[in-house]
């Protein structure tokens, strides 16, 4: 057993503080201690990027992350994007009217990268999104409705 | 899936961490962007005893010009290389290519130092050190020494770091003037790893001549593969569609050596590889002549 850090973490902009073993992932972290079940954990290797969060406002893997290092730092997930389920984020109602989901596990990752992806490209082309969209595995959808509803996202947002 | 437990170092300087591995050996591993090696440890292929990090070590995050160089700090995030106006400007294959590597989500959290020290065959950023002649500066307890990219990548994940070392900077010298670029690779997704990749730089002399040419490839063997043979032939040559082929041929068939996987053959490797290197030459020449 290794020794336990204590760290405090800013998650949707609330502050915790726990203590953690080293060797807890932040995918863990975030679901088993502080509860925040909307990140998924598919793959642990990176590639599924179903527990993909924001890391000061960036979309990263957090089953590549250890607990630890985001000690002091700040941490979206998705239930940090509506306020309650009548006042949904554009990009989620989008994914609602567009049916950018059916089961729904790969949609929070999916949430999480195209968040940052539409900031940095208000308006992008069907190939943008298709390569944004490419490190998020889905599948149910064939991603054609997930295409459409990051576009009606686009829209709304501009 | 989950990692084996270790001790935890998280160091605010270089000096620090240069310390706590002399002090640790072989039992420290450096954590860099983690890209890789936290997989490595989910999966528990690796299970170090301790893990020094070099997350909060902000002097080492850096990109700057330097006279005719571009300096990158060895914890810069894949994802500033990739965005980055100088490295845009003077070493345009680098910025060209970055987008191949992994995904954005991949790209925030790595880092250059790390891809490079993790030395996968099948990565790009080892190729594209070889490609634009980068050299290496690896510091330890004692002091500093450069490496050239020739001489860093030893084998399969296996570099010419001692284990008291870490790798802090990496200098990337201007691209020549006259010299075209390009970067090719095909992956069944994007951002998974390539089943083959070719990076080529073309210079052309004055009177339009190859004056310098190279060929660098990933996945074609145990570390980046740099085709040496088939550049040289096309030295001194106005190129054509049949040297370029000759070329592309000779490297294919000669000079890598893929061991195929999953989803390939070495065979389909090979064909890859030289429809890849007529591309990639194709448009490095094209480019180098608009830069006439």
């Amino acid at each position: 057993m290794t020794r336990s850090n204590s760290i405090t973490i800013t998650v949707n902009e609330q502050e915790y503080t726990r203590e953690v073993e080293p060797r807890m992932l932040l995918s863990d972290f975030l679901r088993h201690e502080l509860g925040l079940t909307g990140t998924h954990v598919g793959c642990e290797h990176g590639v599924c990027g179903a527990c993909t969060i924001m890391f000061n406002g960036e979309s990263m893997r957090s089953c590549l992350i250890f607990a630890v290092q985001a000690d002091g730092q700040s941490i979206t997930t998705v239930e940090g994007l509506a306020k309650d389920k009548d006042d949904l984020h554009p990009l989620q109602q989008s994914f609602w009217e567009a049916h950018g989901l059916q089961c729904g596990y790969c949609t929070p990752g999916i949430l999480m990268s195209m968040i940052p992806f539409l900031k940095q490209n208000p308006n992008p082309t069907e190939d943008e999104i298709r390569h944004a969209l490419s490190g998020n595995l889905c599948r149910c959808t064939g991603y054609q409705h997930i295409v459409d509803a990051v576009k009606l996202a686009a829209e709304k947002i501009s | 899936m989950k990692p084996a437990p270790f001790e935890y170092h998280a160091p605010s300087t270089l000096d620090e961490a240069l310390s706590l591995l002399s002090e640790h050996g072989d039992d420290a591993k450096l954590l860099a962007g983690g890209q890789s090696l936290v997989p490595a440890m989910n999966f528990r292929i690796v299970q170090p005893g301790r893990l020094v990090d070099l997350n909060r070590i902000t002097e080492l995050s850096y990109i700057r010009e330097d006279g005719n160089v571009i300096r990158v700090g060895a914890m810069a995030r894949e994802r500033h290389v990739e965005f980055d106006p100088s490295i845009a400007k003077h070493t345009p294959l680098l910025h060209e290519a970055a987008p191949n590597i992994a995904h954005p989500q991949i790209r925030n959290r790595g880092t250059i130092g790390g891809s490079i020290v993790n030395a996968d065959p099948a990565a790009e950023l080892p190729v594209l050190m070889l490609a634009l002649d980068a050299r290496l500066k690896a510091k330890n307890n004692s002091g500093e020494r450069w490496i050239n990219a020739q001489e860093f990548f030893v084998g399969m994940f296996t570099t010419a770091l001692e284990p008291d070392e870490i790798l802090v900077e990496i200098e990337l010298p201007f691209m020549p003037n006259r010299t075209g670029w390009s970067f090719m690779e095909v992956a069944p997704r994007a951002g998974d790893y390539a089943l083959m990749g070719v990076a080529a730089l073309v210079t052309l002399d004055d009177a339009g001549k190859c004056e310098s040419a190279k060929l660098v490839y990933l996945n074609a063997g145990d570390g980046p593969v740099n085709a040496k043979e088939a550049a040289e032939s096309l030295k001194g040559e106005n190129l054509n569609e049949k040297l370029i082929e000759s070329a592309a041929a000779h490297a294919s068939k000669n000079e890598i050596t893929p061991f195929g996987n999953v989803h390939t053959s070495p065979e389909f490797q090979r064909h890859l590889a030289n429809v890849l290197t007529i591309r990639t030459l194709k448009q490095a020449l094209q480019r180098a002549g608009e830069s006439q």
